[in-house]
């Protein structure tokens, strides 16, 4: 699993050539403009993609700080370097693969002493089965107020590998297809499935601590 | 079908992705295993949750915000280059016209 995910390219120009061809989407004439020196055009990718860019990287770092800088150095990396981006895959992969990249070394700064990769903490077995057989109640999300549940996604997602976090992130979070995922992380179809799952597995296990039916022992 | 493999076939189940002879072992599995229907029934939750309820915010004030900051370093990134173009432009006509 690790062989395919241990080297993130810094380069988003890596991707470009990277992928087989995809139907002409909406955004390549926008950034065709942009291309061209339309700054309109690219502000309007920017309004586009800014939410999905900011929340992915806040995801994967979990500080607000950095993911406002990340958000601000993706988008100037990717006017600066448009010429680079050939229309192979989808330009918000593009946009989210640099973003990953960015956020990973933000990771990085932050422990110096360790190494951060899609490969942390991946090999734990925890998750990849079920301990927990306790149904939930029939609309968790309303056993708690809007602030008390944002908090309980947080708290939960945020014990999750990075690994596991950015591929829950970006296929379920973020609508993602599998495909896209792995080519924005650099990771075999495969190991997206298998991360994606003990992913799904380790926060149903954990939420299920907050959801499950009162007379199992809850809130 | 045992709970190991109805397992190895979770994430294709969820994403629709399972040919249609193992879609049906899959059903008959969950027809017979509690704790599997109670697994897929609060993992689609966990999901849906996760989707809908989107744990972190991004108001327009802070949209606004980053997007002028990236403008703004667009902006001047291109000033820069038109500058530096234009630089090299009078430079190579100067030397031109001196030979």
């Amino acid at each position: 699993m690790a062989a395919h995910s241990s080297s993130l390219a810094e380069d988003p120009a890596e991707l470009s050539g990277a992928t087989a061809a995809v139907e002409a989407h909406p955004d390549l004439e926008l950034v065709e403009r942009a291309k061209a020196g339309d700054t309109a055009a690219f502000e309007q990718l920017v309004r586009q993609y800014d939410r999905q860019i900011y929340r992915t990287a806040l995801h994967i770092t979990q500080n607000r700080e950095d993911a406002e800088d990340i958000t601000q150095d993706v988008f100037f990396k990717a006017f600066q370097k448009l010429d680079q981006f050939q229309g192979n895959s989808k330009f918000s992969t593009w946009l989210v693969r640099i973003a990953v990249n960015e956020s990973l070394m933000r990771l990085r700064k932050r422990k110096t002493s360790k190494t951060v990769s899609m490969d942390q903490d991946v090999q734990t077995e925890e998750g990849s089965i079920p301990r927990d057989f306790a149904e939930w109640r029939p609309n968790p999300e309303q056993i708690y107020s809007q602030g008390e549940l944002g908090e309980i996604l947080r708290k939960t997602i945020a014990g999750l590998p990075p690994g596991f976090r950015t591929v829950f992130t970006l296929r379920d979070i973020e609508n993602l297809s599998t495909e896209e995922t792995a080519e924005a992380l650099g990771l075999s179809v495969p190991a997206v499935k298998s991360r994606l799952l003990r992913a799904r597995l380790q926060l149903r296990e954990r939420l299920s601590r907050y959801f499950r039916k009162a007379n199992e022992g809850s809130k | 079908m045992n709970c190991t493999d109805f397992l190895a076939k979770l994430t294709d189940f969820f994403d629709g992705q399972i040919e249609p002879d193992l879609l049906a072992e899959v059903k008959e599995h969950l027809g017979t295993c509690h704790h599997c229907e109670v697994v897929v029934n609060t993992t689609r939750k966990t999901i849906d949750i996760y989707r809908h309820e989107q744990p972190y915010e991004f108001p327009e004030e802070l949209s606004t915000r980053l997007r002028g900051a990236i403008m703004e370093r667009c902006k001047q990134s291109k000033e820069a280059a038109e500058a530096k173009a234009r630089l090299h432009e009078e430079l190579t006509r100067t030397s031109s016209r001196g030979s």
